[in-house]
């Protein structure tokens, strides 16, 4: 009762997923029900057939205001083996300044019979926008808004946390890099926290940490040695190139220097560490080719995993609107 | 017409009345206040038995949009939303299509005002032409045509040499110069505070210290020109804290705030309210008590609306390409009021705060009841109750965060040199 009183619009009355727009507001029962139905989706490439029926003759639209091709594949591919028709639009910027509000873009797919919308967007918010004006039996996922969230991103993190990890309760997680302008690190932290994490670890110089980051529920780190010590999951965080024009840092060198992620410092790490990045990855900005290629690196188990969490959040949405007529 | 307003409790902030007194009219004017002049008959008597009588609203920052597209409001219905909230006299800012920077903006509105009769509409100019930022306005110009004061709107001065010589100018016929203390570099594309809850909502932030910087570099030019500033709007508690130090060594600066600033905080854009977005931005619960306690001992002596009405579209796209501002004026005497209940400060304080306190700020023989005075008075109910709605908004902007908030004292009437222009249902 009390864990929906809040009025979580990504709810339905029962606490089940209607939208999937952040992690906030999501019990950790919840996310280890996605993690499941993950499970159960990311067996199916070793099988015969990789197409499940669960959302035959849906339709489901891509609706990417920032381009990414990455992804945008990733959903279309989650879609069609939920054996979904897919729609995809890139919705460049000049609509908007043709005159064509969000709002319009909106009603016009809508009127396509849509049943969910995939939503990256340039502004913080612009997910919950969508959500909170979309017809009802529409769902929402958040595929990225501004700084704010990408929650089936952090899932699939989580995902891969949970595969080579089991139990997260013992662990220690550290996020390196650009905190402030990252959507995937504000939901990977409320997910490592909401699943009961020991410790989340944030990692970086002050002009790319929030002022405001401990209430987020993390230790902040300015030295990279010192934050990685007895850590066992490190991410990495991309480095946007046009940060060094903002003045938030000098060069690409510098940046490496500090918190560039080599073996050797990995070694700060439990023995047993992985070394995980959302990418798309910087060699020898973010980390060495060494560690991004080596043994403790997940990175790419992280990218095949994601259609299998895609699949989970998109078939229970539209399970909940299937089972709760609005 | 004769008009008698009895049995009410009379509240004349100015005058250090609050007492059973009732008021009579006769055009325009307050002929008596307490017993009728020998012979008065009224045309009209108002029965404001168990209601507060004061002098109608002065509110000293109010964007009317007029001249303009009228998609956003126009004086109109602006006038009308102001009649609404008890407010008799508007000082608008500069910010209109086209921009208050030329004499016959300034006669175009007050000639469109005058002939409404609803409330009386009074001009901030431009500090600087096309409120651009580089070259002066034509101030006595402007002055002579009727502007109470200078402003350069919503878009602080970035050039600190054109900030020096305008408060020199400005200060050669003596006119305020209302600023709005905000550094555009540290603001950065921001559209919230930058605390917590933009941390956690991935809102890029506006720092405290875009305003507390600002301040300081308004007030070292203060002293160093001598001009008259008043700064509009503060958000921040350490912008308070310094205005209190100037005051205490005797720079004349003044300030106001947005009534909006002493209820809401941070917290209240959570879930992308798109109607909490303003500039400057909801700070944090600290910042907003530092404001309340400076509005409760004078340090800050005037309340406004900070009113700027949008139509729905401008409030219908995500939080940080929404457009700033709230539609205030028909909740500034209600969140005035509400200080009153949360015991902030006394009601007789408060209503000072909303009638002479801005008056006096800019010399205007407003917000106050004497005898051979304009008639402009507020009744307001403070028995009654009343539930904001946005559906029934006079302004053409329903763009308020406190629709479905309750309230206390709603107006019963407002009357605008001696004349009924709203009377409650």
């Amino acid at each position: 009762m009390a864990r929906h009183e809040h009025n979580n619009i990504q709810l339905d009355a029962e606490g089940r997923l209607r939208h999937f727009l952040s992690i906030e507001g999501l019990d950790r029962e919840l996310l280890t029900r996605i993690l499941d139905t993950a499970e159960s989706f990311a067996a199916l490439p070793g099988r015969p057939v990789k197409k499940v029926p669960a959302l035959r003759g849906r339709v489901i639209t891509n609706l990417f205001f920032e381009t990414s091709t990455r992804t945008r594949t990733t959903f279309e591919l989650a879609a069609k083996r939920l054996s979904a028709d897919v729609l995809n639009f890139n919705v460049s910027t000049s609509a908007t300044a043709k005159g064509e509000t969000l709002l319009d873009t909106l009603r016009n797919i809508e009127a396509m019979h849509s049943e969910m919308f995939i939503v990256r967007h340039s502004q913080s918010g612009a997910a919950h926008f969508i959500a909170r004006h979309a017809a009802p039996g529409v769902s929402v996922i958040n595929a990225g808004d501004g700084r704010h969230a990408h929650p089936t991103q952090a899932m699939l993190d989580m995902f891969t946390i949970r595969r080579h990890k089991g139990d997260f309760t013992p662990l220690r997680v550290a996020i390196v890099g650009d905190v402030l302008h990252s959507r995937v690190a504000r939901s990977q932290i409320l997910a490592l926290n909401t699943l009961g994490v020991t410790e989340v670890r944030v990692i970086g110089p002050h002009t790319l940490i929030p002022t405001e980051a401990r209430t987020l529920g993390v230790h902040v780190y300015h030295d990279l040695d010192e934050g990685l010590r007895e850590v066992d999951v490190v991410i990495m965080l991309r480095l946007q190139k046009e940060r060094m024009d903002g003045a938030l840092l000098p060069s690409e060198e510098e940046y490496f220097r500090l918190y560039g992620l080599t073996n050797e410092r990995l070694e700060r790490a439990r023995p047993d560490a992985i070394v995980m990045h959302p990418g798309p990855m910087n060699r020898g900005v973010e980390m060495d080719s060494e560690v991004a290629d080596g043994p403790r690196s997940v990175i790419l188990q992280q990218v095949s995993y994601g259609i299998a969490v895609r699949m989970a959040v998109m078939s229970m949405c539209i399970q909940t609107h299937a089972e709760s007529p609005a | 017409m004769n008009i008698s307003i009895v049995n009410g409790r009379l509240i004349d902030p100015a005058n250090d009345r609050d007492e059973p007194l009732d008021l009579h009219i006769y055009g325009q004017q307050i002929v008596a206040i307490g017993e009728p002049p020998e012979g008065f008959e009224p045309h009209e008597t108002i029965d404001a038995a168990g209601k507060i009588v004061c002098p109608g609203l002065v509110d000293i920052s109010a964007s009317l949009r007029d001249p303009g597209s009228g998609v956003k409001g126009d004086i109109d219905s602006e006038t009308r939303a102001a009649a609404r909230g008890g407010i008799t006299t508007l000082v608008c800012t500069p910010d209109t299509d086209p921009v208050i920077d030329t004499p016959a903006v300034i006669e175009l509105i007050h000639r469109t005002a005058r002939k409404l009769r609803r409330t009386r509409v009074l001009t901030t100019a431009a500090l600087t032409q096309g409120l651009k930022g580089e070259q002066l306005s034509n101030m006595a110009a402007l002055q002579a045509a009727g502007a109470v004061a200078l402003s350069n709107g919503s878009w602080p001065l970035a050039n600190t040499l054109v900030e020096r010589r305008a408060l020199e100018y400005a200060s050669t016929f003596g006119m305020t110069v209302m600023l709005r203390p905000e550094d555009q570099h540290l603001r950065a594309g921001g559209c919230a505070h930058e605390g917590a809850v933009a941390t956690r909502l991935g809102l890029p932030g506006i720092p405290a210290a875009a305003e507390t910087v600002a301040v300081a570099r308004d007030l070292a030019l203060a002293e160093h020109t001598g001009a008259r500033v008043h700064f509009h709007a503060l958000s921040a508690a350490g912008s308070v804290r310094q205005l209190r130090e100037a005051r205490s060594s005797r720079l004349d600066v003044s300030a106001d705030v947005a009534a909006h600033q002493l209820h809401l905080t941070e917290m209240d854009i959570e879930d992308f309210d798109a109607n909490c977005h303003v500039s400057p931005p909801l700070r944090t619960l600290a910042d907003r008590d530092a404001l309340r306690q400076a509005v409760a001992d004078g340090t800050i002596p005037a309340i406004c609306s900070d009113h700027q009405p949008h139509e729905q579209d401008a409030k219908e796209a995500p939080f940080p390409e929404t457009a700033p501002g709230i539609s205030g004026l028909e909740t500034l005497l209600a969140l005035t009021l509400r200080l009153v209940d949360e015991g902030v400060l006394p009601l007789r304080e408060a209503i000072a705060r909303i009638t002479c306190g801005p008056a006096d700020l800019l010399g205007l023989p407003q917000g106050r009841f004497e005898v051979g005075g304009g008639a402009d008075v507020c009744i307001f109910d403070p028995q009654a109750d009343w539930t904001m709605s946005r559906d029934a908004m006079q302004s053409e902007g329903h763009n308020s965060p406190f629709d479905g908030w309750d309230f206390s004292g709603p107006v019963t009437h407002t009357l605008f040199n001696g004349r009924l222009v709203y009377r409650r249902d």
